[in-house]
């Protein structure tokens, strides 16, 4: 009856933060919950498969402190001004993850990072190339995502 | 019943003005920086201060003087974090691949070139036009 459990939480969750809780709300969210995973499940979209769910705070936990620290570093830099060296450049990262989920949640990782742009994939070979504002160490920025976010998005979706 | 700004407790105040001018002054700064900044691909980098905790700190801001001022749990502005976040990468790629698709085609040099599999894959179909 549900293919997508945690969809459809989701969604409901949803509902009663959009509409204020009440049994009503709670009755209307579950039926919407339950025909949209109806829906997504018509689509059939590979299904992600979540091993150690329990890493997922964890994920959450070091990329919000990552983006804060971030955010600080370019806020800086744009202060600075005319005033710093050129250091911004190229990178091309080899990944390891191929899972779709799990790129997206890298994407959206890098992506919100400031500092850190993700450009293009390529899933021929798997390596991305990212622009990054600040790029002093190349071998220490791809040791950096590889140990602090692959690792856990590898252990998570594996 | 929300109250008016006046009667919210100092605590709650000072800890609303603190999110609320991180949030807007990233947000400035990430402005600032997609001004100010000299190549396409650092001008990027700018305006996610302000997708990040520009709208992160407005949205704490938010949710705490809500949640005090009407004295309920204020949650759902958590949901315009979440989209903000999850869809910007989508618009993001689409400028970055953009303009690495000009400057390649353009040759303009300042972008690296596809690797070589790819080069392989543009010669067959429209030859190398600076074999040097």
């Amino acid at each position: 009856m549900l293919p997508y459990p945690i969809l459809a939480f989701c969604l409901l969750l949803m509902w009663l933060l959009l509409n204020g809780f009440s049994w009503g709300h709670l009755v209307l969210g579950t039926l919407v919950a339950i025909f949209a995973s109806w829906a997504l499940a018509s689509l059939r979209p590979d299904k992600p498969k979540l091993r150690k769910w329990w890493l997922v705070p964890k994920l959450f936990a070091v990329v919000f402190v990552d983006i804060l620290r971030s955010n600080m570093a370019v806020a800086a830099l744009i202060l600075k001004g005319k005033r710093r060296p050129h250091t911004s450049g190229f990178l091309l990262l080899p990944l390891e993850i191929r899972d779709s989920t799990a790129l997206a949640l890298m994407a959206i990782i890098l992506t919100s990072t400031p500092g850190s742009a993700w450009l293009e994939y390529d899933s021929r070979d798997g390596t991305v190339l990212l622009h990054v504002l600040d790029l002093i160490d190349e071998e220490q920025w791809i040791a950096t995502i590889k140990h602090r976010y692959e690792a856990l998005l590898l252990e998570i979706f594996a | 019943m929300i109250q008016p700004v006046s009667d919210l407790p100092l605590w709650a105040a000072i800890v609303v003005a603190v999110f609320l001018i991180l949030g807007s002054a990233l947000t400035l700064i990430g402005a600032i920086g997609f001004l100010r900044l000299p190549t396409f691909y650092e001008r990027l980098h700018a305006p996610t201060l302000g997708t990040s905790w520009g709208v992160g700190g407005i949205m704490l801001a938010s949710m705490i003087y809500f949640s005090v001022a009407s004295s309920r749990p204020a949650l759902h502005e958590i949901l315009i974090g979440l989209f903000v976040t999850v869809t910007t990468p989508i618009t993001f790629m689409l400028l970055a691949r953009a303009a690495l698709h000009r400057d390649r085609a353009e040759n303009n040099g300042n972008v690296p070139e596809k690797h070589q599999h790819d080069l392989k894959d543009v010669e067959v179909v429209q030859g190398n036009p600076d074999e040097k």
